[in-house]
């Protein structure tokens, strides 16, 4: 079976952006605020972003993070999971339906969209998959990502919890790719996806 | 590493049948589920729907559950439906069995119907969960007691074809040796109202390859196959083998397909290359074929690219609507049932070719000698899958 | 050339909010302007939430999407259209 390392992973909770364990921004504002000033940080120019709803918004900045020094790999595969499914869009939308459907609220009502923005984005045409889980789920994330190196579907794997209920987000996006030297275990991935960052 | 993969059961239930007897009686007699709404309450009277005419209530005691029960319809749905593929598989130790389900609008009909009783009548607030996708699943999965491995896919309308592909993997690496895979979606006046919105939904019936089709009609369906290793399925009838698959993203836009179906065909490429296949040896191909401007003239373009000679195509949504997360689960079971009766099944309300591609789908029931069926599905958000079934594995 | 009207205005305004063009204000969109393609790089999306906005804004209802491309190619077109079709 194949070894998965962990490349980089970025993690964004608590109105803070954690990179490979140091934080690189914070701002204590409500989401929206916290939303539009992570991108400000992310100095580039994608008008499209703010036409995202806000769990693709997150998983955006997220990605952007973790992929900016890297050279995208075409065959990077995007495995996601969350809680929430998309609810936080679900309910914009049916807010919309007693007076007009709101056509561009209805089509971020599947919480794969923001596997399709960031395939946009950087142009992956890669195999991506979204699970709806109880909880963070390292098991099965790391155990898809090994499937798809070992059958060659993929190179790395961008893997993802990204969760957003009631204003509260939690995001842990890690690059995984094959490693002969170093292994992350299950374990491993639960203790970053479990610290404070205080 | 190469195990192969046996589908040893399977069940359906759609707006053309009930089980999988009444769905291939449906299916050569060419009498499709479209109608007006009867059981979902919607100002769009007037709009075709595939709907399953039984209330929950009808539903639930088919399944002989209390009245207190929390099951959402579209757990409703998927209990009978997998219920007669294990049956099928004559499975009746759940022990070590995994369960991959698809579904994307989950529990949405019950907080469309409870939501604002929620606050001060405590009546239906045990549906209050059910608007979480993953509710439906462990529904479904409490009915067996299974409890091994069990997961939600949502990627919109390829979620239960993803669900059979991540299954084949399972067995195929030695991680499981038997799990049920599939996919369940009901009608709601929240995918109505948004496909409406999109205004891509047909006030006629649907009408997939034609130059004159008008949009999809929403459908609601569940359907499951049961996959064992060939260990497993040895002493067994075995209806198939899940021989190929693949999934790409369009890369273009939230919604719409690519003018070229650049994941579709990406898809279809994967696909074959995994069941080591020439294009030339598939014998039919169920399109996604949604009836939808923008997916038929891209999935044909995406088709002519992938074959050079054209295997026979159609698409059966134009029986039982779009069933978006169940999609990729009753089309499987349609391709299954190609591959055991020999035979293709209609593209219902075709007229004339798109001028562009000029695909002819199939518009009449057809015998032919079938070894490999390629089945599509395509998801907004890019999601592009393509499956193989095959006779022998 | 047609003269700026409170229409005009207004138009620029719910199109900034409706379709969350951020750091735009109305001065910025031209008349003439196209607002799909090159222009303000609007996409079908957008165009959707064009025909809502023409019903909840105009009482104009649109059944055919094509026909929104030629309504919203300009700001310009837009209000000769509302001005001859409003109910509101």
């Amino acid at each position: 079976m194949a070894n998965l390392g962990v490349e980089h992973w970025v993690r964004i909770k608590n109105e803070r952006i954690i990179l490979d364990g140091e934080v690189i921004f914070s701002s204590e504002v409500d989401i929206a605020r916290f939303l539009k000033a992570s991108f400000k940080f992310l100095n580039i120019k994608y008008p499209k972003f703010h036409k995202m709803d806000r769990l693709s918004k997150l998983g955006f900045i997220a990605s952007e993070i973790v992929l900016k020094n890297n050279n995208i790999d075409e065959e990077t595969a995007l495995v996601f999971s969350n809680n929430s499914s998309s609810l936080d869009s679900d309910q914009n939308y049916q807010e919309s339906v007693k007076d007009f459907p709101s056509p561009s609220l209805f089509v971020y009502t599947l919480p794969n969209i923001v596997l399709g923005e960031i395939s946009i984005r950087h142009q992956l045409k890669s195999e991506n998959v979204f699970f709806i889980e109880d909880e963070f789920n390292a098991n099965l994330l790391i155990d898809y990502s090994k499937q798809l190196i070992e059958s060659k579907k993929a190179n790395k794997v961008l893997c993802a919890w990204l969760n957003l209920h009631n204003d509260e987000y939690d995001v842990f996006l890690w690059l995984s790719s094959e490693s002969h030297k170093k292994e992350a275990s299950e374990e491993q991935i639960r203790k970053i996806y479990d610290a404070d960052y205080d | 590493m190469s195990r192969s993969v046996a589908v040893t059961g399977m069940g359906i239930f759609s707006a053309i049948g009930k089980d999988l007897e009444e769905n291939h009686s449906s299916l050569i007699h060419g009498k499709h589920g479209l109608s007006t709404p009867e059981i979902l309450e919607t100002t769009h009277q007037k709009l075709p729907i595939g709907e399953i005419k039984a209330t929950n209530i009808d539903l639930a005691k088919n399944l002989n559950l209390d009245e207190s029960h929390a099951f959402t319809r579209a757990a409703l749905l998927g209990t009978i439906a997998l219920k007669e593929a294990v049956k099928n598989a004559k499975i009746k130790d759940f022990t070590n069995i995994g369960f991959v389900n698809g579904t994307s609008v989950g529990g949405m009909d019950m907080t469309e119907r409870f939501y604002r009783e929620y606050e001060n009548d405590a009546t239906n607030r045990r549906f209050i969960q059910a608007q979480h996708p993953g509710f439906t699943t462990e529904q479904i999965a409490s009915y067996f007691g299974i409890n091994n491995y069990v997961t939600t896919i949502s990627t919109a309308c390829s979620s239960a074809a993803n669900a059979i592909m991540m299954g084949a993997r399972l067995i195929k690496s030695g991680r499981l040796d038997r799990v049920i895979v599939g996919g369940t979606d009901c009608l709601s006046r929240f995918t109505l109202n948004g496909f409406n919105s999109l205004m891509i939904y047909s006030e006629d019936f649907p009408k997939p390859f034609d130059a004159e089709r008008k949009g999809l009609n929403l459908g609601e369906a569940a359907a499951y196959l049961v996959l064992e290793s060939a260990e497993l399925a040895e002493n067994k009838e075995v209806l198939g083998y899940v021989s190929g698959y693949g999934n790409a993203n369009d890369a273009f836009h939230q919604t719409a397909s690519s003018e070229n179906g650049e994941g579709a065909y990406l898809a279809m490429q994967k696909a074959l290359k995994t069941a080591r296949f020439n294009p030339h040896q598939i014998d039919y191909i169920n399109a996604h074929g949604t009836a939808t401007q923008n997916n038929d003239l891209s999935e044909s373009r995406a088709l002519i690219r992938t074959f050079k000679e054209m295997p026979a195509l159609s698409s059966t949504k134009s029986f039982t609507g779009h069933t978006l997360a169940a999609a990729g689960g009753i089309e499987a079971v349609f391709s299954l049932l190609a591959i055991k009766h020999q035979q293709i099944y209609p593209n219902l309300n075709f007229n004339s070719v798109i001028n562009e591609t000029k695909l002819e789908p199939v518009t009449e029931l057809k015998s032919a000698k079938i070894d490999h069926v390629l089945s599509n599905s395509f998801g907004f958000g890019g999601n592009c899958t393509s499956l193989i079934f095959s006779k022998n594995g | 050339m047609p003269i700026m009207t409170d229409l005009h205005t207004e138009l620029k305004a719910s199109i900034i909010e409706q379709l969350n063009l951020e750091d735009m204000e109305v001065s910025d969109i031209e008349n003439d302007e196209p607002l799909f393609g090159d222009g303000l790089g609007l996409d079908s999306i957008d165009a959707l939430e064009l025909i809502v906005l023409l019903e909840k804004d105009y009482g104009i209802k649109l059944t055919d999407p094509k026909k929104g491309r030629e309504i919203f190619e300009s700001i310009n077109k837009m209000a000769d259209f509302i001005e001859a079709n409003r109910t509101k």
